[in-house]
């Protein structure tokens, strides 16, 4: 069974991956959409997943973040969020991993309490946003306000440290 | 509408499924002694130890204290078990019967500024005098209907949980009868009750002007409810705002009055989940045998006389797995929007109705600690 791991692929240059997992397709594809739109200042790469582990077969860019989507409304995306956990390595807790939850605007829609999502993410110690994204136009800028800046100014950190990577390159711009 | 009859309930009596967080492949030494209160003393000494002698700075012990302090995580609730209070049994069943077996449209309310229970002949007056005033406006008009109403405010003893509590009132909007000489009591029109049991979390923040009653419960024309809550806004400088209940409290209501102790059972357990797909919406209905459902408590139920969310989230999953094996659906990406026991039945909008009188003070117990939850 294959464990994701945070250094076992070199890191591209100046580009940094992303993987969201999540139950709810739609609002993973609207995120992903929202955040590519967004500037970054290297090359951002999104993966979408409904669940870990991932299959093998396929070739993939190191993954520098992973965000677990929870839908409040829905306690078969937190248990999928729990379930996947077992499948990514320690040592990506420390800082490469974060928590997203939704639906906490709607309180009479809500199935999983709050705390029980901040439990979660306080076990892991690794952070945890709020936002909306169902489909609402105001929401949706929100999202893109509340949540982007923080996974933005991630990636750059992830990115290419030239002094690790074998390949001459020209001087890199925005790691770090 | 799928619907799922007692008769599948048969083989319900099974393992429950067993799930837990395991965290043992995860491990950052110096972090996990304050998140394991089952760790022994002599566990949390030797790691104090070895901070020591790793060489921890006392700014970066001062910092790691303050950490622990912060990062609080809120401990999920423990609740109790509805049992007949003490002061439940000085109620007098018969006058309360007809709180039972109707369906009350929930709403929370703030608290009531200088509200007295020795006016309530004149609020009833004044309220009377209002509603006549507004059907004439014509904001109401029916034909045919008679403007000849009278409006009563009562107390309603006993309805409370501690001493400390108010003392709970009704207010009912009663139909003359056309004949004065027989001077019988006309039709009840609409029903509206104010209570607060176990308020205590919010009578200790207000002050003595203030009477705290949360809960309001409204059965009758959704004009009238209209009508009186203006009323009492004006007055009394409240708010009144519609009690909607979540499906994480729904499925609370569901184990805890399912952990209730019948003498005989008198409707069946039923759930009923929403499914949001388009374009028709899809509604599954479960129903189980009441005695099949109290087993299935009884096997994950641990600590006596108290409920945690562990266990009802056990109790739910154990539902869930159940038909999951029948239907391959997972209920547990639906919404569950009504709960309806031998206890009482709730729905999603703040509707309720309360079947069995013995347990009604603890029903109501935890439908005003989710008003007081609204208001705050």
């Amino acid at each position: 069974m294959s464990v994701l791991r945070p250094l076992d692929k070199l890191p591209g240059l100046n580009t940094a991956t992303i993987l969201l997992v999540g139950t709810e397709d739609a609002l993973l594809q609207q995120l992903a959409d929202a955040m590519l739109k967004e500037d970054c200042a290297s090359e951002l790469k999104v993966h979408l997943a409904k669940s870990l582990p991932l299959p093998s077969s396929v070739t993939r860019p190191r993954i520098d973040l992973i965000m677990f989507v929870v839908n409040l409304h829905s306690k078969y995306s937190l248990r999928n969020v729990e379930e996947s956990l077992h499948h990514v390595d320690a040592t990506f807790f420390l800082g490469k991993v974060g928590f997203l939850a939704t639906g906490a605007g709607r309180e009479s829609h809500c199935s999983v309490h709050r705390n029980t999502v901040v439990k979660l993410a306080h076990t892991y110690r690794s952070p945890l946003l709020f936002c909306d994204l169902e489909h609402h136009p105001f929401l949706q800028k929100d999202c893109q306000m509340v949540s982007l800046p923080r996974t933005m100014e991630q990636p750059p950190r992830c990115s290419a440290h030239p002094a690790r990577s074998p390949i001459p390159q020209q001087p890199e711009r925005g790691a770090i | 509408m799928l619907r799922v009859g007692p008769g599948l309930a048969a083989d319900f009596i099974f393992c429950p499924v067993v799930r837990s967080f395991s965290l043992q492949y995860l491990c950052l030494e110096t972090m996990d002694s304050c998140d394991t209160p089952e760790s022994t003393p002599r566990q949390r000494a030797s790691s104090r130890l070895k901070d020591y002698f790793i060489g921890a700075t006392p700014l970066q012990k001062r910092l790691e204290s303050v950490r622990r302090q912060t990062s609080f995580v809120p401990t999920p609730p423990r609740r109790k078990i509805p049992q007949c209070s003490q002061l439940q049994e000085d109620v007098d069943p018969q006058k309360v019967a007809f709180l039972l077996h109707k369906q009350w449209t929930l709403y929370s309310l703030t608290p009531l500024y200088k509200f007295s229970y020795t006016n309530l002949k004149e609020y009833s007056k004044l309220l009377g005098a209002f509603i006549a005033a507004e059907k004439q406006k014509g904001l109401a008009v029916e034909v045919g209907e008679d403007f000849n109403i009278k409006v009563i405010f009562s107390a309603l003893l006993g309805m409370k949980g501690t001493q400390r509590d108010p003392e709970a009132f009704l207010v009912q909007i009663l139909s003359k009868s056309q004949l004065p000489s027989e001077n019988r009591e006309g039709k009840v029109l609409w029903t509206g009750w104010f209570c607060c049991i176990f308020g205590d979390s919010l009578l200790e923040t207000v002050s003595e002007d203030f009477t705290c009653l949360p809960l309001f419960l409204a059965n009758g024309a959704e004009t009238n409810t209209a009508m009186i809550g203006t009323w009492f806004q004006k007055t009394f400088d409240c708010y009144f705002s519609p009690l909607a209940i979540n499906a994480y409290n729904l499925s609370w209501m569901a184990a805890m009055w399912t952990a209730c102790k019948m003498d005989h059972y008198m409707a069946t357990t039923e759930f009923l989940w929403s499914v949001p797909c388009s374009p028709q919406r899809l509604d599954i209905s479960y129903a189980i045998h009441p005695e099949d459902a109290k087993a299935l408590w009884d096997s994950v139920h641990k600590t006596p006389g108290e409920v945690t969310q562990e266990e009802v989230d056990l109790f739910m999953d154990c539902l869930y797995s159940h038909f999951h094996r029948h239907f391959k659906i997972h209920l547990s990406a639906t919404r569950l929007v009504r709960v309806s026991t031998s206890v009482a039945s709730a729905h999603t909008d703040g509707k309720i109705k309360i079947l069995c009188h013995k347990y009604l003070i603890g029903v109501l117990a935890y439908l005003t600690e989710l008003a007081i939850f609204q208001i705050e």
